[in-house]
């Protein structure tokens, strides 16, 4: 079946960057032919053509959903293809399943790991390729911990999974492909996960391996990262390759108008007008997360009208408890919350809205009614408003749903079932829903998670301008950049508790990513210090 | 090729044809018992939905059977609606039929205005507090309302037998039957020589009121957040529990009025096969007409067509009533797994 190809082709032609001449002579070690992969109505890969050199190190780049996961999850065998063609050292080969892929040599790390937390590091390792009827426990064990060496993936062969830290655990991932002997190793978006220095470490591995001569595909959006550790660039778009580059070649403006398709004008903070009262307090708050283990250990902290604090953490060190306090969802064991000079501590959703909080929370799909229109969802937090004797008012709230619509561009109908909204059009649903209040306090979780670069600035201006306005925003985000980017004062969160709070010009990626692994304790001068207790 | 089950949606046009497209599938898999019966499946179909429509008596008949389901029907959409999987119908119904009989019992003094109004009252209230158990269960200790509500079911009926067995056995006939009602304690009839009483327009009326309550009002809106994503709902500042609590009791008091009507309107005592599984037909009629009123109103009067035919298809060609009986079960479960696939589509898809 001969497939139709992408567009961009011709929109965009593929850079004429010389490539280096022991590249042009050898066969590439991966090469992939007209890819074809369909989910429903969307088409994933439309015609997609990849090669892969030996020894290189080869980034794919592109927004959310442009189709880079399911290129190499076709790639791995995790998905099957509706057409198209795979060769590996120039043979042609069919990938069924990943079982088929590993024995080719290929390895995957994807972005949910798939370790057996009970079992320790070698275990896992070696699970599924134990050979033998007996386990050689001493023999494995020092396996590992040579190629750990070798590849300087330092982590314990003896340590329990379940013991260690997302970092540690990426780093299982690769050593359980390298001992499958693995030429070709796919990272699915690796540095998501990972604090700045973590980073570094992995790029540290990712350049050793390649001197070993393993192929490294390293899947991404971030620009900066890219064209520091990558020797070429494949950038997605909308299903389709863009262009290939050489990654020494190209510019971050070239490239960042490969991804979107256009430029687009980045927001920039406006000089803070002045820092007004503190609006919300919290002082020395305790909670305890779903399983009633204590989660928050007495957090401290203020933010002022007119201000962003930015809220810096790795994930799952109390910053979802801590916004489902102020959304009113979840209990403050000890402590006090005040937003305004009133007393919310164990406020309900309901009071929380009444004392002038905003709530945008970091699971999107659990803040709306997917089923409910989004003229009803709109209406859900105020439906009291939307009543007549008791009889709902269809029509305001249609109007209401119609004006917010044209005020916020969503690309939507009143009508539409909120499910069948994108991410982007979901998130300005619930941002014009709270921003329409014109809430005193905001409490905003990842607001631009999974979200493309034109949502994401679209929702970075309009914090911005809440900030013009005078609100006092909590924006917790584990995406570093956005929090320099927006935030006039950085706090960090480890082990459920604040463990530093600096202004946003002092900050630097290092600074935050020692406090956020926990290596290091800063307060902030005359700020409250109740972290250090208990 | 390969069949492959993909999610999506079933198109908006399909959705209200897909009971039908349940009711015909269920013909065509209970065909070969009727042939295996010894009767032709064309004629027994016929004598099955039309013929009842075809004089007046089994017409208003239709109706008659259609009352209790079309109730029992109502309260499993309340409690649907609002996320509380009442499976109790059946105990509520039972309860309610008692304590309506208690005041039924009692009411030879009293003036049918009153003693009518009463036994409703007394119903309803009766059938309310046997779903409060469960919901109390549910929204304080969170124990999954499905066990709670079923299992109480049996409950209900032994208490009924005890009554009937005990203190209410009928002192005439000594069977394990309560003595007539109280003749003020009767609903009036709306048609002569038909079993056709008020409690249809009852049922018709509640259908109704239920319908704007849940489909036109603010607390409506807020009761179909809650049944649809909890979560989002506590988010939204929608009191969860509360709204849970109240369509666990409404549906229960619905379900308690319906045991009132059958008591007060066509046995006029209390049998132990007084319901006879009405609670249990109440789920089948709320998922056939997809918890609209419109729909359950449909659903109940064709229920009550296939009891009314099932009676005369045995008469008419000599099969058994339980033919009747197979061809409801084997609509419910036909309707349950269209409507589960309305969710997916089916998908040829050539091997790689």
């Amino acid at each position: 079946m001969r497939s139709p190809r992408c567009a961009y082709s011709a929109q965009f032609p593929t850079p004429q960057v010389p490539i280096p001449l022991s590249m042009t002579q050898q066969t590439p070690i991966v090469s992939m032919r007209g890819i074809h992969k369909r989910f429903g109505s969307v088409l994933a890969n439309q015609g997609v053509d990849f090669d892969l050199q030996a020894g290189e190190i080869h980034a794919l780049l592109g927004e959310n959903g442009a189709g880079k996961s399911t290129l190499m999850r076709v790639l791995y065998g995790l998905y099957r293809p509706d057409a198209g063609s795979i060769a590996v050292d120039g043979r042609p080969v069919l990938i069924r399943s990943p079982r088929d892929a590993i024995a080719l040599g290929i390895g995957m790390v994807t972005q949910h790991f798939a370790l057996a937390a009970p079992l320790s590091v070698t275990e896992n390792v070696i699970l599924g390729q134990e050979g033998r009827l007996w386990l050689d426990r001493k023999s494995a064990e020092a396996q590992v911990a040579a190629a750990a060496q070798r590849f300087g993936l330092t982590v314990n062969p003896r340590a329990q999974v379940r013991a260690l830290s997302i970092g540690q655990r990426q780093r299982v991932e690769i050593l359980k492909a390298l001992y499958r002997q693995a030429r070709v190793l796919i990272l699915d978006e690796p540095t998501a996960v990972l604090i700045p220095q973590e980073v570094e470490q992995l790029f540290e591995t990712l350049m050793r391996l390649k001197a070993e001569g393993v192929s490294v595909v390293f899947i991404s959006h971030k620009l900066s990262e890219v064209t520091r550790i990558a020797d070429r660039v494949t950038v997605m778009r909308s299903g389709c390759v863009v262009g290939s580059v050489s990654a020494a070649q190209a510019s971050p403006a070239e490239l960042a108008r490969m991804i979107v398709g256009q430029t687009i004008m980045s927001v920039s903070k406006p000089r803070q007008l002045s820092a007004g009262r503190p609006m919300l307090i919290l002082d020395d708050v305790w909670a305890d997360d779903d399983k009633g283990a204590p989660m928050l250990r007495g957090v401290s902290l203020q933010v002022n009208a007119g201000e962003i604090v930015g809220l810096a953490g790795v994930a799952g060190n109390g910053q979802t408890e801590l916004a489902e306090l102020i959304e009113g969802t979840r209990t403050c064991r000890r402590g006090r919350i005040m937003v305004d000079g009133t007393d919310v501590t164990r406020a309900s959703p309901a009071r929380m809205m009444q004392a002038g909080v905003g709530r945008i929370p970091e699971d999107r799909h659990a803040s709306v009614v997917g089923d409910l229109t989004v003229a009803e969802n709109m209406a859900l937090e105020h439906l009291d408003e939307f009543g007549r004797c008791g009889l709902l008012d269809r029509a305001r709230l249609r109007r209401h749903a119609e004006q917010l619509i044209a005020e916020y561009q969503i690309k939507a109908r009143p009508d539409d079932r909120i499910r069948t909204l994108s991410g982007g059009n979901m998130q300005k649903v619930i941002l014009a829903r709270v921003l329409e209040r014109q809430p005193r306090v905001i409490v905003i979780s990842q607001p631009t998670r999974g979200l493309d670069i034109r949502a994401t600035e679209y929702i970075h201006g309009k914090l911005l301008d809440q900030r013009q306005r005078g609100a006092a925003i909590l924006l917790i985000s584990e995406d570093l950049d956005e929090l320099l980017k927006l935030a006039d004062r950085i706090a960090v969160i480890y082990g459920g508790r604040i463990v530093g709070v600096m202004p946003a010009e002092s900050a630097t990626p290092e600074r935050l990513g020692l406090l956020m692994a926990g290596m290091q304790h800063e307060h902030e001068a005359g700020g409250p210090d109740h972290g250090a207790q208990g | 090729m390969a069949l492959k089950v993909e999610r999506r949606a079933a198109p908006l046009w399909l959705q209200p044809l897909l009971p039908l497209l349940a009711v015909v599938i269920t013909f065509v898999l209970t065909s070969a018992l009727v042939l295996l019966a010894g009767a032709n499946p064309l004629r027994a179909y016929y004598h099955f939905l039309i013929e009842p429509l075809s004089s007046r008596v089994s017409a208003l008949e239709v109706l008659v059977k259609a009352t209790p389901l079309l109730l029992t029907g109502i309260a499993v959409t309340f409690a649907f609606y609002g996320g509380f999987w009442n499976i109790g119908a059946e105990g509520q119904f039972l309860v309610g039929a008692a304590a309506a009989t208690a005041v039924g019992l009692n009411a030879h003094a009293i003036p049918p205005w009153v003693a009518l109004p009463l036994m409703a009252l007394s119903g309803f209230a009766a059938g309310m507090a046997w779903a409060l158990i469960p919901a109390l269960m549910k929204t304080r200790l969170h124990t999954d309302e499905v066990v709670t509500t079923l299992l109480l079911n049996t409950v209900a009926l032994l208490l009924v037998s005890a009554l009937l067995n005990g203190p209410w056995r009928d002192p005439i006939s000594q069977w394990p039957q309560s003595p007539e009602i109280a003749s003020t304690a009767i609903l009036p009839k709306l048609a002569p020589r038909t079993r056709l009483h008020l409690g249809f327009l009852i049922a018709l009326a509640t259908a109704l009121v239920v319908s704007v309550l849940l489909r036109r009002t603010v607390f409506g809106l807020r009761m179909r957040a809650v049944g649809l994503q909890p979560k989002a709902a506590r988010f939204a500042g929608i009191p969860v529990e509360r709204m849970l609590l109240i369509s666990a009791l409404a549906s229960g008091g619905i379900a308690g009025l319906a045991g009132m009507v059958e008591v007060a309107g066509i046995h006029y005592r209390l049998i132990e096969a007084i319901s006879g599984g009405h609670g249990y037909t109440g789920i089948l009629v709320a998922m056939l007409g997809n918890l609209s009123a419109l729909g359950v109103v449909l659903a109940a009067l064709f229920i009550g067509l296939i009891d009314t035919g099932s009676q005369t298809v045995s008469r008419a060609l000599g099969v058994p009533v339980y033919l009747g009986e197979i061809i409801q079960a084997t609509l419910l479960l036909v309707t349950l797994a269209v409507l589960l696939l309305q969710n997916y589509r089916l998908r040829w898809e050539r091997r790689g």
